[in-house]
């Protein structure tokens, strides 16, 4: 059996996980310390950043771009440099950043002080959706305090004229903020706005200035990475997919939860994990990694092993690690239409394509489940969802597209069946 | 004019100016709207904008962009509690839109709306809220309840409706 909760989650038998003394009892901000306790602060940077290359570590918001590597994008202009944690959790599917503030705040916060001292970044900030204002939000805001009074943070840090200020934000609601440019954007005070890019947050970031931008997750990990070492963390997952991750499964599922478990375990062990589906159920379908990501039809995914290749092998990605579990009986004309909705509700509007054309995917979609559906509207559907993909500042337009494509692919029948039979679904 | 925002306000506000380097205080209009929004009973009114505007030192259009952009500020009058429920995928899997049918049904007001009593308000369909693993799940007052089932629905309502006796 695969051993669970590794990195993040390894205090989670600890009620009190949250504490800074559980997380101090598991070797919390050691890694901090001997940094700060390191004579030559310039080699260390370079250390560091090896390290995490050397780890394998990938962007856990969904992008899955290698962490060490855009750590070396970030110059040293000897002015104020950014370091941006995105705990703008809400790609649908995904909930296990809620689960790190809540319980894990320190292994974030002791990550974002290592990334912002590897990167020359002196000022930190952690951009936390609005809706967690009461909820995971207070804890965040308890240990960050807790962290200063330990004197982890702040100004000189334990007599080493390291200097490392980190501050918590709340945005207001908006899926848009969770690209990194869009929650510049947010952070500056602006609508979330996604920019053009090139140039890059390390050339152009906040207000301007040098900034890297990493998922709450992402940071999290990286104390242990220097804790332990990068030939520990890579000695988990596979060759390709080193590390563990922190899966979400929900849906048609009898325990969801997330899980932290090593990449390239099997999808029928991480539903085993989960506890199988619901009601003794067959698999119909499974959303692998956030809703922006390709559905797989069960026979596929029954076949995979869930990490960055298995997964793109398929056809799909392993984003976010969110596994939505769709059980038979699901109408995938619904769960298209309300992931549809979903893209149409939040693009910011800027581009065309985006704006105008998600508004269309949906409408075609409810026409169809009101039993209104034309003949021609599939061909619609994908040739609306084509206009859209790559035409767009931000990825957005082609996570709107995407669902479309794959949904149409793998369960064609079901459309047509619901458009010749006005509105009744084919998989009741 | 009058002023609309008291000290306890102007404080907060003061607060998040602080996390910004100088000059950029723009940064602290979500959190001045979120302060100001909370204490007006949930929603924001054009004075509500051009005060904190003026409070800021920012031009009023950066203040009504923000306003209108996110989902989480309201520009019109709303109900005392608000209710938002999650009908993303994963929720909508474990029942959310029989949850929604139940609110409607009991609250007699439609998604958007508040009840005649100034009460209760029933937001928009809310999109995910970043709890799948505890669906289906809604907001009562930003506090999170997850595993819903009628009951618990019937329960809350109940509480909410004692509160304003």
């Amino acid at each position: 059996m695969t051993e669970i909760n590794k990195v993040i989650f390894s205090n989670h038998d600890d009620s009190e996980s949250a504490s800074i003394e559980s997380y101090i009892n598991i070797g919390g901000y050691s890694a901090w310390k001997k940094i700060i306790d390191s004579p030559d602060q310039n080699t260390t940077r370079e250390k560091i950043i090896n390290e995490v290359k050397a780890s394998g570590l990938r962007g856990r918001g969904g992008a899955g771009f290698p962490t060490g590597k855009k750590w070396s994008f970030m110059p040293n202009t000897g002015k104020q440099q950014y370091i941006v944690c995105n705990s703008d959790e809400s790609e649908p599917g995904t909930c296990h950043d809620r689960e790190i503030l809540q319980r894990n705040p320190h292994a974030l916060i002791e990550g974002m002080a290592i990334a912002g001292f590897a990167i020359n970044a002196t000022v930190g900030y952690n951009y936390v959706r609005g809706e967690f204002m009461e909820d995971c939000y207070l804890q965040i805001k308890k240990s960050l305090e807790e962290a200063y009074e330990y004197g982890f943070l702040g100004k000189n840090i334990l007599n080493s004229n390291i200097n490392f200020d980190l501050y918590n934000y709340l945005g207001a609601g908006a899926y848009i903020c969770g690209e990194e440019t869009g929650l510049l954007e947010s952070l500056e005070g602006k609508q979330g706005k996604p920019r053009f890019k090139p140039p890059f947050p390390a050339n152009f970031g906040l207000y301007g200035a040098p900034t890297t931008v990493n998922n709450t997750q992402t940071l999290a990990t990286i104390p242990k990475i220097i804790e332990k070492g990068s030939k520990w963390y890579s000695s988990m997952g596979t060759e390709k997919s080193p590390g563990t991750i922190i899966f979400s499964v929900s849906g048609h599922i009898n325990n969801p939860g997330n899980y932290e478990l090593p990449l390239g375990i099997s999808f029928n062990e991480l539903m085993d994990i989960s506890g199988g589906i619901i009601d003794g159920k067959e698999l119909k379908a499974v959303i692998p990694g956030g809703s922006s990501t390709k559905v797989l039809p069960g026979h596929i995914i029954s076949k995979c092993t869930m990490d960055y290749e298995s997964l793109e092998e398929a056809g799909s990605s392993l984003g976010t690690g969110a596994v939505v579990v769709m059980a038979e009986g699901t109408c995938m004309v619904e769960m298209l239409k309300r992931i549809s909705r979903f893209y149409y509700a939040e693009s910011c509007g800027q581009c065309t394509p985006c704006r105008e054309g998600t508004g269309w995917l949906y409408r075609i979609l409810d026409r169809i489940t009101k039993g209104q559906g034309l003949e021609t509207d599939i061909n619609l559907l994908i040739d609306v969802a084509n206009r859209i993909e790559g035409n767009t500042i931000c990825a957005f337009g082609d996570a709107s597209a995407w669902p479309v494509q794959s949904f149409l692919h793998h369960y064609f029948e079901e459309f047509e069946f619901m458009i010749r039979n006005k509105g009744k679904s084919r998989a009741a | 004019m009058e002023t609309l925002l008291p000290k306890n306000i102007t404080n907060t506000i003061d607060h998040w100016i602080q996390k910004f380097p100088q000059g950029k205080q723009r940064s602290a209009i979500i959190a001045a709207l979120h302060a100001v929004q909370h204490h007006n009973k949930g929603f924001l009114t054009n004075d509500l904008l051009n005060q904190v505007a003026d409070y800021i030192d920012v031009p009023k259009m950066n203040v009504y962009e923000v306003a209108t952009f996110y989902s989480m500020f309201q520009t019109k009058p709303v109900g005392k509690h608000e209710i938002a429920v999650c009908n993303n995928i994963s929720c909508m899997l474990r029942g959310s839109n029989e949850i929604i049918d139940h609110l409607e049904k009991k609250l007699r007001i439609g998604l958007g709306e508040s009840t005649p009593d100034g009460n209760i308000f029933l937001k928009e369909e809310e999109e995910c809220l970043a709890a799948c693993t505890g669906a289906p799940m809604m907001m009562v007052d930003h506090i999170y309840i997850e595993n819903l089932t009628i009951k618990k629905v019937d329960e809350i309502l109940e509480r909410l409706k004692k509160s304003n006796d």
